[in-house]
């Protein structure tokens, strides 16, 4: 009974890293891009909703709808403010402008919200949780509910990328920049639309990982994202499927490390774990192999 | 592509700390400390009163300002105090700065600084300066380690964890015990292994140890089901209250409900905004202070305290207080007069603290005395929530 309840558990969190590595895989797939900003633009989506259910009033499910917005329309100015002025400067000033991003993020929301600690009202506030097997096993609303929208974001986003006209823009886009120009694909919109799509599913997975974890703070953000970037490099960066795999995997074995081996050791031996994958195959599990041109 | 990301590492990571450096900016206090010539003790506070940690800082200068208020207005004749408290951000560096700005400005004798870190760096300085140094609040063994003028007033960290294993084994001896700490905090650790080995002394086992590091927001599953399934009915959580939030929550929904018993850092489950507070009934905390108390005492300082800054005051309220009344009584005893240096306060307060007969009575505890290490000896409070409150037991 240990086992299934912490393989719920690691899937729950596992989801929680796919859909928030998605947000880092497709940009980086599109404009090759690392963007660090993205952990933070969930802590976002979090305090909204959490202002929206405390302060406004408003149904949770409601609330995640409007944090959604607030943090697409995000996505799309930081994108428009900060990377796209540095589009074909180089790598290293976009990264550099990412980490600056993310740290204007942390400070903002400090000053407006402050650095207390707020608790988060689970989205299933009520819900009861499901015992089953003579109370043994433990299901929570919040981890099925979250291994369930993986699994519905994942087959939503790769028939969009796959059969849409967007999809297959942005897919051009990524594959070769300028030969989509020519093809009379618009790289700019293309590129926006990744950031609203990955910054949108940025506020899906704070929500889901406040409901589950209930602490928000302006650096909420922060751990999640390193560990879901872990997860897309995991995966294969650029890869859809990659990032979903990745993150499972990875919550998979972050939680059974614990529950097995040593909560002392679990970050460790997760990171360790991307180690040897990289040794092994260093475009991660499903990443595409590109031979650099000299 | 394999080139390409040990560039972005390295990129990443120089300008990581380049930040790190950076954020230390400017901002110094405000000065404003009279010279010597009147009949008055320099006091001088060092803490955050600005930055992440700033509720610490305030409520120590909230406190120790309504002290030596009461103390200049009992007696206009008799020795009167200054108190001038500077910002440290809970920075060490600067908090070493502002201390060396209080000695220029003619500070007698130190009550600060308010937290651990910095208070380890000014520690030495006013070691080497011959500073009497008493500090409301730095709990951790290593701000009087190798120290004789270093004193504190509230328990060390490992007086914390030894103080809850006894309260635990004389009050639940029928109880299976498991911990939940943070292993990458030193306030967490220190406290834990004093803990285990006090309760672990006379045969008794913890059933379950389990550790999480510093992300407030970990998942908690895999170490509240090691706890369930090992029968534990008491978890004992040296941590601060944002995890044990976190661990109460998820504990909850599991459907698991044991008693839990929190230290100091505990203080504050109650303040936390959004938290369902009925989880927290029926948690255990040793702390110190409780504005709830039906104390006589403690009454009329909460009164004040509400009064003059409009806030209930938490225990670093109460600690800087009775800080001040303990510098002032064992002053008085000095033979002292207000005009002495601090280097000659220094080594006959020492006297006066290690002496054996002294004692300081205050808010924190009827009776406290200190040994020759700087540690103080008091009757740890373990309070209850009951009702959103704490009641003492």
């Amino acid at each position: 009974m240990n086992f299934l309840n912490s393989l719920i558990s690691g899937l729950s969190l596992g989801s929680v890293y796919a859909i928030i590595a998605l947000g880092y895989t497709m940009v980086y797939g599109i404009s090759k891009m690392l963007n660090f900003a993205h952990g933070d633009v969930i802590m976002v989506g979090g305090y909204v909703s959490f202002i929206m259910t405390m302060y406004v009033g408003m149904n949770g499910w409601l609330a995640l709808l409007v944090a959604m917005v607030v943090c697409t329309l995000l996505g799309i100015i930081i994108e428009r403010l900060a990377y796209r002025p540095l589009r074909g400067t180089g790598s290293l000033a976009v990264l550099i402008t990412a980490i600056g991003v993310s740290y204007f993020l942390q400070n903002a929301a400090l000053l407006i919200w402050g650095a207390n600690p707020r608790v988060f009202t689970s989205l299933f506030d009520g819900v009861g949780t499901i015992h089953a097997a003579g109370g043994q096993l433990t299901i929570t609303p919040e981890s099925l509910f979250t291994i369930l929208a993986n699994i519905v974001i994942m087959i939503v986003l790769t028939l969009f990328v796959n059969r849409t006209k967007a999809g297959k823009a942005m897919r051009a886009v990524s594959e070769d920049n300028g030969a989509a120009q020519l093809m009379g694909i618009n790289v700019n919109q293309s590129i926006s639309l990744t950031f609203a799509i990955g910054s949108g599913l940025a506020a899906v997975a704070g929500v889901l990982m406040c409901s589950a974890y209930p602490v928000l703070m302006p650096t909420t953000g922060a751990m999640p994202g390193i560990k879901a970037f872990t997860a897309a490099v995991f995966g294969g960066i650029g890869s859809i499927p990659g990032a979903m795999i990745g993150g499972l995997i990875l919550g998979i074995i972050e939680i059974f490390s614990r529950a097995y081996i040593s909560t002392e050791l679990s970050d460790a031996i997760v990171f360790a774990c991307l180690i040897i994958v990289l040794l092994v195959k260093p475009t991660g599990l499903l990443g595409k192999k590109v031979s650099e041109k000299v | 592509m394999k080139k390409n990301w040990t560039k972005f590492l390295v990129v990443a990571l120089s300008v990581m700390m380049v930040f790190a450096m950076t954020a230390c900016g400017g901002g110094s206090g405000d000065s404003g400390s009279s010279e010597g010539g009147d009949n008055a003790l320099h006091l001088g506070g060092v803490g955050p009163l600005t930055g992440p940690a700033a509720l610490y800082g305030n409520a120590v200068n909230n406190g120790a300002q309504l002290a030596v208020d009461e103390i200049n207005a009992a007696n206009p004749d008799g020795v009167q105090l200054v108190w001038d408290m500077q910002d440290d951000e809970h920075d060490a560096e600067k908090s070493v700065n502002a201390y060396n700005k209080l000695v220029d400005d003619g500070m007698q004798v130190l009550v600060g600084t308010v937290t651990t870190a910095p208070c380890t760096a000014v520690a030495a300085e006013a070691f080497e300066d011959r500073m009497f140094v008493l500090t409301p609040s730095a709990s951790g063994p290593a701000v009087t380690e190798g120290n004789d003028n270093v004193f504190q007033l509230c328990f060390s960290d490992p007086n914390q964890g030894i103080a809850s294993a006894d309260y635990i084994k004389a009050n639940y001896a029928d109880k299976t015990v498991g911990v939940i700490y943070n292993n990458a905090d030193n306030y967490s650790t220190g406290i834990y292994d004093k803990f285990k080995s006090e309760y672990e002394a006379d045969g008794k086992k913890l059933a379950a140890v389990e550790a999480f590091s510093d992300d407030a927001n970990a998942d908690f599953t895999a170490q509240l089901n090691s706890m369930k399934n090992a029968g534990v009915d008491l978890i004992f959580l040296p941590i601060y209250y944002t995890p044990a939030s976190n661990i109460m929550t998820q504990a909850n929904k599991m459907g698991y409900a044991p008693t839990y018993f929190g230290v100091d850092g505990m203080d504050g489950i109650l303040d936390l905004e959004g938290f369902d507070t009925s989880l927290a009934e029926g948690v255990l905390l040793l702390t110190p202070f409780t504005p709830y108390s039906d104390d006589a005492k403690v009454q009329d300082f909460v009164k004040a305290y509400e009064d003059k800054f409009g806030e209930t005051p938490i225990q670093f309220a109460a600690d800087a207080y009775d800080c001040v009344y303990a510098v002032y009584d064992a002053f008085g005893k000095t033979g002292l007069g207000t005009d002495a240096s601090s280097a000659d306060i220094c080594e006959a307060m020492i006297k006066v603290f290690t002496g054996g007969d002294f004692t300081a009575s205050g808010l924190t505890a009827e009776t406290m005395k200190w040994n020759a290490e700087g540690e103080v000896d008091k009757t740890p409070k373990v309070c209850v929530i009951q009702d959103g409150k704490y009641v003492e037991q």
